[in-house]
């Protein structure tokens, strides 16, 4: 088995086991390329079927292409998706883009504080209905307990130290210091009532291990990670006040893996493009603390 | 690119964080800039450089200054690219120590030359032998400190060497080097001239992937068994990993400890080309020729392969990770493989100090970061190997209040006992309190026999309706019957017990004793219950003592061993169901004739 292969192998793995041991189960799906492959994986895992909802927070800033792709896919791959927003913050424009707030604010507001109250099913959660292909207030939207994310360990200091199957206490707290042990294909599954669980199928990819997988199982991406014809891609996708490109020339996957083994982008954090990290020194640390993923 | 984890352990402070901060920057792996940013930080606090400073990714790290988790790191030779898990060394955080290197290939064991072995120097090297690490190199550190003494690395090299001799590990090699000074990380130096073996790097390079489990016989944990019925999908998916060996499509295999066999039919895989076999380390699905009536859990293997031991007694080696002991006559619960069953120490043989190596007998329980060798019994039978036999399916952990506890090796098994539920059996009637009437009085008031009949078989298959027709035409009778809706104890009873696979042994003893209890009434108790298998039967027949049960099963069997005093076909007729049943309790002179 090549490096892929293992990895493939081992996220599935991970998947199933959630999937047994946990009954109020979403996975995350932000549309950017680690959470597509993530949702690829589902796909893999339950041989072609995808037995679990996703959730996108929409911060009404996303780039418009992503939203686009996002429902493509919803309807041809059967999938069970909905989405959750911070309504109120949206109204009285408290967001950055409309110069109210900073950018971390902005961030802890539309995405941290948005995913908190959607999973917990206090803020409303829309549904795709496959039938009038649009989405649906869901009636009695329950909690969910088990969250599937796509974070990579290699992004960034503080996602390094995840474990695969990570617990949250009733504050939503990580503690560091004290996380599970997980050997041997086991993990803590086991959780007292009111506690929840962050399940990180992707940690042991590389940003590069994404692309090749995504050249190798042709996953279907969205075209803004390509040169737009100015020499310039975006890295990683987020709403486009905050997301910058970078300089590039890739026009295509195989390029993408080609530029990445270059070892051009090396030296370069992925999320460089996304200026939400920059506001103080640990801005990601902190925005994750509060539950952003 | 080729790609291997390795794991860096040692005793707190003998300089595992500087060896990777080394590794990152001098093979180039660290972003632009970052290197000038810690050290212009630590100009700022007035603080020496220090290489370690490049792994504290985190806040609160490094207001401890310890390193408190396994993270990972990244960096490149020319030949492969390496994830590097920094183990802490602090003793609080051992169990992050197993997480990281339990992740690992090999492994990098770092001693500080000025301060010798320490607890954790052993502690560590003894865990590394347990995970199934084979390939393990001894760093001497910091030789600027002991002026490169030739005679110093000796000794460390002789001692250490010795003690893992003594559970069977040879290191590849023993480095002496200098993290901070970058003496024999990279580049050889000068320092050394005595010193003709390889760098930290080179060693790493001729370190091997684990070779294949492929050869080993065929285990599959079924994970979970998957039916999706959206778009027309009709098949009836295994779920798991294989652990070890392979298997062709067409082969016969047998599902421990059910001892059902069938025929692999196809395996199942999204988005590839058809295939004909599956081999260790694929996550992969299986339809069989027929569909069993087997669980999550259970191990598929190759018929005509060594078979695993089944038995629900064991010897193991455990590290203990708990906040709370391992005691006796505590319910713990052990996830082995894709088997999760209830689990309790039967007896602590040896608790071994790792840093001494010696052995104490006189240990009643085992205590936290204690190694110890310990028998288990388990509720339910389980299928495992030896773990000197095939590690993958010969090791476990155990769960204590929600927490992984405890990880063991098997190292032998036991014969089925149900030493523990006889013994509680045993004090439970030795202190039961007799009422005034006899079991000889109550049945010749009543006129009949008690009697606990239990009838098992698959959802749907109509056995309620057998049940309550019975115990109508029981009462009607005059007979003293009674029957109980297990929902009924569901949801009563039984309220407050978790979810998901320990409640139904949970429900399993409350039937049992409930049993107990209703039949010393003298009644004649009748109740259903779907997915029991023999084990389980075994348990109720165990906690009915001394009266009798009786099983009759509806529709396609789940029970092996345990042979059915009657059988039927599903929805059976009623009427001539009960016929039998009538007939056969006056065969049994439950009730009069």
């Amino acid at each position: 088995m090549d490096t892929l292969k293992k990895l493939e192998a081992q996220s599935i793995h991970i998947l199933r086991e959630s999937y047994k041991e946990f009954k109020s189960l979403v996975m995350l799906w932000s549309i950017g390329k680690d959470s597509t492959v993530l949702l690829w994986l589902a796909r893999k895992a339950f041989f072609g079927h995808v037995p679990l909802p996703l959730l996108h927070i929409d911060t009404h800033f996303k780039i418009p292409e992503m939203i686009a792709y996002r429902d493509k896919l919803a309807a041809d791959w059967h999938l069970n998706l909905v989405y959750g927003e911070n309504a109120a913050a949206l109204a009285a424009k408290q967001t950055f883009p409309d110069g109210k707030v900073d950018r971390l604010t902005c961030c802890k507001s539309l995405k941290s504080e948005a995913l908190k109250h959607t999973l917990s099913g206090e803020w409303p959660r829309y549904a795709f209905d496959h039938k009038l292909g649009s989405y649906v207030q869901e009636k009695n939207p329950q909690p969910y307990t088990g969250v599937i994310v796509g974070v990579r360990a290699d992004e960034e200091g503080s996602r390094s130290k995840e474990r695969y199957f990570s617990p949250r206490d009733k504050q939503n707290d990580w503690n560091i210091g004290d996380q599970p042990p997980e050997l041997w294909h086991q993990y803590k599954t086991d959780f007292a009532p009111g506690t929840h669980v962050r399940v990180h199928p992707l940690l042991d990819w590389t940003e590069l291990n994404i692309w090749e997988y995504i050249d190798r199982e042709q996953i279907p991406i969205l075209p803004l990670y390509f040169n737009n014809g100015k020499g310039l891609r975006y890295r990683s996708l987020g709403c486009y006040p905050c997301t910058g490109a970078v300089k590039s020339e890739a026009r295509n996957v195989k390029e993408i893996i080609e530029e990445l083994r270059t070892g051009k982008f090396s030296n370069i954090a992925e999320r460089s493009g996304r200026a939400q990290d920059k506001e103080d020194g640990g801005g990601l640390e902190t925005l994750r603390r509060e539950g952003y993923m | 690119m080729d790609r291997m984890n390795i794991v860096i352990v040692g005793h707190v402070d003998h300089g595992k964080s500087t060896v990777i901060g080394r590794l990152l920057a001098d093979t180039g792996s660290l972003p632009d800039g970052k290197l000038e940013q810690v050290k212009a930080t630590c100009a700022k606090n007035a603080k020496p450089f220090e290489y370690a400073f490049l792994l504290d990714a985190l806040k609160d790290e490094q207001s401890q200054g310890i390193t408190i988790d396994a993270a990972r790191c990244f960096f490149h030779t020319k030949k492969r690219e390496y994830i590097v898990i920094d183990a802490p060394g602090h003793i609080e955080f051992l169990k992050n120590m197993i997480t990281g290197a339990a992740r690992a290939e090999a492994a990098l064991l770092v001693i500080d030359a000025k301060e010798g072995i320490l607890e954790n120097s052993k502690r560590h090297g003894y865990l590394l032998s347990m995970l199934g690490i084979r390939q393990v190199a001894v760093l001497v550190n910091k030789m600027d400190l002991v002026g490169y003494s030739e005679e110093t690395f000796r000794a460390i090299e002789k001692e250490y060497g010795d003690f893992l001799k003594g559970f069977n590990v040879k290191p590849d090699a023993f480095i002496p080097m200098s993290a901070m000074n970058g003496v024999n990380m990279i580049a050889r130096s000068s320092e050394m001239p005595w010193y003709r073996g390889l760098t930290v790097l080179e060693q790493l390079d001729t370190f091997q992937h684990e070779s294949s489990s492929e050869a080993y016989p065929f285990r599959f944990p079924v994970q979970d068994i998957y039916k999706f019925t959206e778009q027309d999908d009709d098949r009836r998916i295994l779920a798991g990993t294989v652990y070890t060996g392979k298997i062709k499509a067409g082969e016969e295999v047998i599902f421990l400890p059910s001892k059902k066999r069938t025929r692999i039919k196809a395996i199942e895989e999204f988005n590839t080309p058809p295939k004909q076999e599956a081999a260790a380390g694929e996550a992969i699905g299986f339809t069989t020729e027929t569909q069993l009536y087997i669980k999550p859990g259970e191990l598929m293997v190759k018929a005509g392969d060594p078979l695993p031991a089944v038995s629900t007694r064991f010897k193991a080696t455990l590290f203990w990770m708990g906040h709370d002991p391992l005691v006796k006559g505590k319910k713990y619960k052990l996830k082995l493989g894709a088997a999760r069953v209830s689990l309790r120490l039967v007896e602590v043989l040896s608790v071994l100090d790792t840093s001494e190596q010696t052995l104490s007998s006189r240990k009643e329980q085992v205590d936290r970061h204690d190694v110890a060798e310990c028998v288990f019994e388990t509720s339910k039978p389980v299928a495992f190997d030896k773990a000197a036999d095939l590690p993958e399916t010969g090791r476990f952990v155990i769960v204590d209040h929600y927490e992984i506890a405890g990880a063991g090796i098997i190292l032998e098994a036991f014969a089925e006992d149900r030493s523990i539920l006889r013994e509680h059996v045993a004090r439970r009637e030795q202190i039961w309190e007799r009422s005034a009437i006899d079991a000889g009085k109550r049945a010749a008031t009543y006129g009949h026999r008690p009697g606990f009949i239990l009838i098992v078989g698959k959802v749907h298959t109509g056995k309620q309706m057998i049940a309550k027709t019975l115990e109508e035409r029981l009462v009607q009778k005059g007979l003293k019957a009674f029957y109980l809706g297990i929902s009924n104890l569901i949801s009563g009873i039984g309220s407050e017990l978790p979810t998901g696979g320990e409640s139904q042994e949970e429900v399993v003893r409350q039937l049992g004793e409930l049993g107990r209890i209703i039949t010393e009434s003298g009644q004649i108790f009748i109740t259903t219950a779907s997915d029991l298998d023999d084990a389980d039967i075994e348990t109720l027949r165990i906690l009915n003592t001394p009266n009798e049960i009786l099983v009759l099963n509806v529709g396609e069997s789940q029970l092996d061993r345990v042979k059915p005093d009657l059988r039927f076909e599903p929805w059976s007729e009623v009427e001539e169901a009960i016929g039998r049943i009538f007939s056969w309790l006056k065969q049994k002179r439950i009730i009069p004739s």
